[in-house]
């Protein structure tokens, strides 16, 4: 029963929380939170990655 | 069974049925159909061999993000809107709607870079990137009525602050952003019936004219042949419908 | 434009931008379903991660009571405009009435004031004397209100003013607002008995009632609410203002409606930063930008930019890569 507890306890509750004060960065007068930043540069990431990562087909062609 | 034999009756004339009824409204839509969208084409097993990026993982991961966002919101949907306040369980489903809408974001938006880069509305594609941009903009709105269907603080202020916006287009007369049965109506009715059509229009379009082919070397120029083919009838397809 | 037969659209000019020569060249094995349940998978489990790790934020709402309760000399300020007629609900205009201090304009485009009233608020009646109203068994609360009504305009109007300026240096103690005594008439009870019904949750229940039992429409506390500092100071905490890009932010350290950043970039600049029309004139852009998204195809010189990015030449460099060293062996039909 405790291990059930324990487990979603694990699951349901936020291994890091998130509701504290945020960040932000002030450039110029763009402001951003750290959260949208690292949002917006994980997505430039994964489009700067999709285009130079070489892609392997499975099974060869035709 | 015992209906097998009425069953094959109506099949085994079929061909003679359509030639007969190939006036008749349902007929032609269902041909129409068929014409736009062969098996072979609407499923495809084979792709052509430039197909061969990561980027096009982006539009696939959109499609599987959204699936798991109509799921989440329908588990929501089933238990109602007060559920995720109130329960663990809720709020890791809410958890789980958000974080499927922040995915289903990011991969749509790297996924518009890569159709644009591509210049993918080449060649009578032009209605598939205009169905994708509709696409966008639409999920824009579910994702704004669903931050407004929250009942939190964060409702409250979005909705007081966006009134300003949506009434000095003279839609706040009918759209009240304040209101929150019609906004909780709109997300979870309207909306995503809008999003989904839209979608799959989008997706229906790009099965019909399949992906962009990579631009010739040698552009800007009159249309090559495509390299090593043996010249003949390289259709090229200048403008034509969009 | 002249309609033109197919065959002169046939022998258009070909444009790189616009028209493609159709792949005539090899094709590869492609497995949509499984493609699609692979994608699922991953994206499933990404969002069950990122669920377990972050979990989501639900700030909880202000009500009229919580905030009568934590800053009761803020809601009294605010309860004042509401009757005088003088706060920014009172004063909106369209669609809520005749006001015109957030009636938005671009030269004689003014939709809002086309489309006119259709959500009619009146604060004086609807936030404070239709509530008050309601309370029974205050002859007290009934005698002031109607002595209040039963004044003209002027009398009611030099009474609100006397109090609008003593309230601004009111204090609350002991359950009690501590108004500087004035010539302010009625007014001064029926501002302090609607703060004790505020405080009580009363005024919550009374401003969404409606001729149904069921109410889900909060335009007018959310109206009373807004029209205070204490939801938009909470809301400054959190970087959530307009003039923070608070549009694209998310209470706490979640990320927000990122997509949104264009949006709330117009609310920055000039002219936007400082108009009264600036809702209107960010809307227009938007509007436009909008169009401009849609029609990237038909547009000359943008439809063009992808081709001289040149960035597909990295998208497809296995396509062109094999062009190159074997040509003719990897284009047939």
């Amino acid at each position: 029963m405790s291990v059930i507890a324990a487990v979603s306890q694990f699951v349901l509750g936020a291994l890091f929380d998130l509701n504290r004060p945020g960040h932000y960065v002030h450039w110029g007068f763009i402001q951003l939170s750290v959260a949208n930043l690292v949002v917006i540069g994980i997505m430039i990431v994964l489009f700067v990655a999709a285009i130079l990562i070489p892609y392997r087909r499975e099974g060869g062609d035709r | 069974m015992t209906v097998d034999s009425e069953r094959e009756s109506p099949t085994r004339n079929l061909p003679g049925i359509l030639e007969e009824d190939a006036e008749q409204w349902t007929a032609k839509l269902r041909n129409a159909a068929i014409d736009a969208l062969p098996p072979q084409r609407l499923m495809p097993d084979r792709q052509p061999a430039y197909v061969a990026s990561w980027i096009y993982v982006f539009g696939v991961l959109t499609l599987a993000a959204l699936a798991v966002v109509i799921v989440t919101g329908m588990v929501l949907a089933i238990m109602g809107p007060t559920w995720w306040h109130v329960s663990p369980v809720g709020h890791f489903v809410n958890s789980l709607h958000l974080w499927s809408v922040e995915s289903f974001f990011a991969f749509m938006v790297v996924h518009l870079w890569g159709s644009f880069f591509m210049a993918a509305w080449r060649g009578k594609r032009r209605l598939t990137w205009v169905f994708g941009a509709f696409a966008f903009l639409a999920s824009v709105g579910t994702a704004f009525t669903g931050y407004l269907s929250q009942q939190n603080f964060d409702s409250q202020w979005i909705g007081t602050q966006a009134k300003d916006g949506i009434n000095s287009t003279g839609a706040g007369a009918v759209f009240n952003v304040l209101n929150f049965g019609q906004m909780l109506m709109w997300h979870i009715v309207l909306l995503p019936l809008a999003v989904g059509v839209i979608v799959g229009v989008h997706v229906l379009l790009v099965r019909r004219r399949g992906v962009v082919p990579p631009f010739a070397l040698d552009e800007p120029g009159a249309p090559d042949d495509p390299p090593g083919s043996s010249g003949t009838a390289a259709s090229a397809a200048i403008e034509g419908e969009a | 434009m002249s309609p033109t037969s197919r065959s002169e659209r046939r022998s258009r000019s070909f444009k790189p931008d616009r028209d493609v020569v159709e792949w005539h060249g090899a094709y590869v094995r492609y497995d949509l379903v499984k493609e699609f349940l692979v994608a699922l998978g991953v994206v499933a489990l990404l969002v069950v991660l990122l669920t377990v790790a972050f979990s989501s934020p639900d700030e909880t709402p202000v009500t009229v009571r919580s905030w009568s309760t934590n800053n009761p000399v803020d809601f009294a300020q605010t309860a004042i405009t509401e009757l005088d007629g003088t706060s920014e609900s009172a004063t909106y205009g369209p669609p809520y009435n005749t006001g015109s201090n957030d009636t938005q304009s671009i030269g004689f485009f003014s939709p809002e004031k086309w489309v006119g009233v259709h959500i009619p608020i009146n604060t004086a009646q609807d936030f404070v004397i239709g509530p008050l109203r309601t309370l029974p068994d205050r002859p007290d609360v009934r005698a002031a209100l109607d002595r209040y009504q039963a004044a003209p305009a002027s009398q009611q109007q030099a009474w609100t003013a006397a109090y609008e300026k003593a309230v601004a240096n009111a204090t609350f103690s002991n359950g009690v607002l501590h108004v500087a005594p004035g010539s302010y008439g009625p007014v001064g009870a029926i501002i302090g008995d609607l703060t004790s019904m505020a405080r009580s949750g009363a005024l919550d229940g009374a401003l969404v009632s409606s001729k149904q039992f069921y109410s889900t429409d909060y335009t007018k506390p959310l109206l009373f609410i807004a029209d205070g500092n204490y939801l938009s100071d909470l809301a400054g905490a959190q970087h959530l203002q307009g003039n923070q890009w608070g549009m694209m932010n998310e209470t706490g350290n979640y990320p927000g409606q990122a997509w949104l950043w264009l949006y709330t970039l117009w609310y920055q600049v000039p002219p936007m930063n400082s108009s009264s029309s600036g809702d209107l004139q960010v809307w227009a852009i938007m509007m436009l930008l909008s169009l401009v998204m849609i029609l990237v195809p038909f547009i000359p010189g943008l439809r063009s930019v992808p081709r001289w990015s040149r960035v597909y030449r990295l998208i497809w460099r296995q396509h062109y890569r094999s062009l190159a060293t074997a040509p003719g062996a990897s284009a047939k039909t």
